[in-house]
């Protein structure tokens, strides 16, 4: 854990590091692509995380055991953090660079039903009694969440015509330069989410552990 | 088969005692017209953007009601016990409530279509097969998840509060797609010319009517 921990603060400290420094300066945007390398690991971390939920609901459902569902629920935590993470990030990139800080692109509408299913999701716990119903409910709302991605995605295509921007650092040639620190970024956030997915299931662990001493103690 | 025709005969002798679910639901989308009637200032003629959009506003909020009222329905005096213990596999009962909600919605719809002729001033009946069509398919799809999800809420303590929390953000598609159709259909362009937002509409169906009636077994069973 200690290992972990060490390498997860060195690669913060490399990411940082690339973004700011190392990284050269984009020639159209200037410096406000920069917030681009975070935008990217928060969003990659964030698409790991939902879709560990997905797994880990139809393992649950599979195998009625509880370790999966407190896996789906600490990574629907962590998916919704970074997920609004990424919106933040976005709008502040799409302020100067568009002129907006929000625009109904179909990327950006289905980014947004997202975070919106994941806080219902983590109502629906907050709200089904419980733990295993809790648990059942969840998992299915889940499975059912991540299939209609798809669908919101492309009927929010259908209805505004194809996207017209281009994501990334560009179509034609990245600055070897941008990808180490795209890279690094990448590598951090990762690491990141790790250690506090590690952490946060050990404390649902303990505190399923104190339930089970409480109920035991009043017996 | 039988078995799910005999749970859709149950639901719809229940609604012919009382009627209670459908005249609730009739009047509510009747009230949304009117309320989108004044919001409009009373002119007659509004774009088919408008009127499609008001059409399924009036609709899945109409819907919303008697789904709600599904599986509270079913909760009371526990009849979810005896339907449970009946001999007949899950996602059959599912399928056959799914199919009664379906029916519900469906009739409320036919009903305040001509309603609706009659206030928005909107010629409906040339191209009646495409808008019917363009109807069951988006009532399929929106009911599809929302008996999934009314069983689910009907156990939650937030109970009604929860079912459109669940439900509008997963189906944002289909509302999306049958706004988009029922457009294309009114301004006379036909299927055709919105034949993306079918497709989504018909995938969405299939797939949500099927993953719907698999996973249905987890909410029930305790």
């Amino acid at each position: 854990m200690n290992i972990l921990l060490t390498l997860t603060l060195l690669s913060m400290g490399a990411s940082l590091y690339t973004a700011f420094f190392y990284a050269p300066t984009e020639i159209v945007m200037g410096h406000v692509q920069r917030i681009f390398y975070f935008h990217m690991g928060s969003v990659w971390v964030a698409t790991v995380a939902f879709t560990m939920v997905f797994i880990s609901s139809i393992a649950y459902l599979k195998t009625q055991k509880r370790n999966w569902d407190i896996l789906a629920y600490t990574s629907a935590e962590l998916g919704v953090l970074f997920i609004t993470l990424t919106i933040i990030s976005g709008s502040i990139w799409a302020k100067p660079i568009w002129g907006v800080w929000w625009t109904w692109d179909p990327q950006l509408t289905a980014t947004f039903i997202l975070w919106v299913l994941y806080i219902v999701y983590l109502l629906l716990r907050s709200s089904a009694g419980s733990e295993v119903r809790k648990a059942k409910f969840a998992a299915v709302f889940a499975i059912i969440a991540f299939i209609d991605l798809p669908f919101v995605y492309i009927s929010a295509r259908v209805m505004r015509g194809v996207s017209p921007i281009v994501f990334g650092g560009g179509g034609g040639g990245i600055d070897p330069k941008m990808l180490v620190a795209l890279f690094a970024s990448l590598t951090a956030f990762s690491l990141l989410f790790v250690v506090i997915l590690k952490y946060r299931y050990d404390l649902e662990k303990m505190s399923d552990e104190v339930a089970k001493l409480k109920l035991s103690g009043a017996s | 088969m039988n078995k799910v025709t005999a749970i859709i005969w149950k639901d719809i002798i229940t609604e012919l005692r009382t009627k209670e679910m459908f005249t609730s639901m009739f009047i509510f989308a009747l009230v949304i017209l009117v309320i989108f009637n004044f919001a409009f200032g009373f002119s007659a003629d509004i774009t088919p953007q408008a009127s499609s959009a008001i059409l399924w506003v009036a609709f899945s909020f109409a819907g919303m009601l008697g789904l709600g009222r599904s599986f509270a329905l079913e909760m009371e005096g526990n009849a979810m016990l005896g339907l449970l213990l009946t001999p007949v596999d899950r996602s059959l009962i599912y399928l056959g409530k799914m199919i009664g909600n379906v029916l519900f919605m469906f009739i409320v719809e036919i009903i305040v279509l001509p309603l609706f002729v009659l206030f928005f001033n909107i010629n409906v009946f040339e191209h009646a097969p495409s808008l019917l069509l363009t109807l069951a398919l988006g009532t399929v799809g929106f009911v599809s998840v929302g008996t999934l999800f009314s069983a689910m809420a009907a156990n939650t303590r937030l109970r009604e509060v929860l079912l459109p929390l669940l439900l509008f953000p997963i189906v944002i598609p289909v509302i999306a797609s049958s706004v988009k159709l029922t457009e294309a259909v009114l301004s006379g362009g036909g299927l055709t010319e919105a034949s993306g937002s079918l497709k989504v509409l018909v995938a969405f169906d299939i797939i949500f009517v099927t993953t719907s009636a698999i996973v249905f077994e987890y909410i029930v069973e305790d």
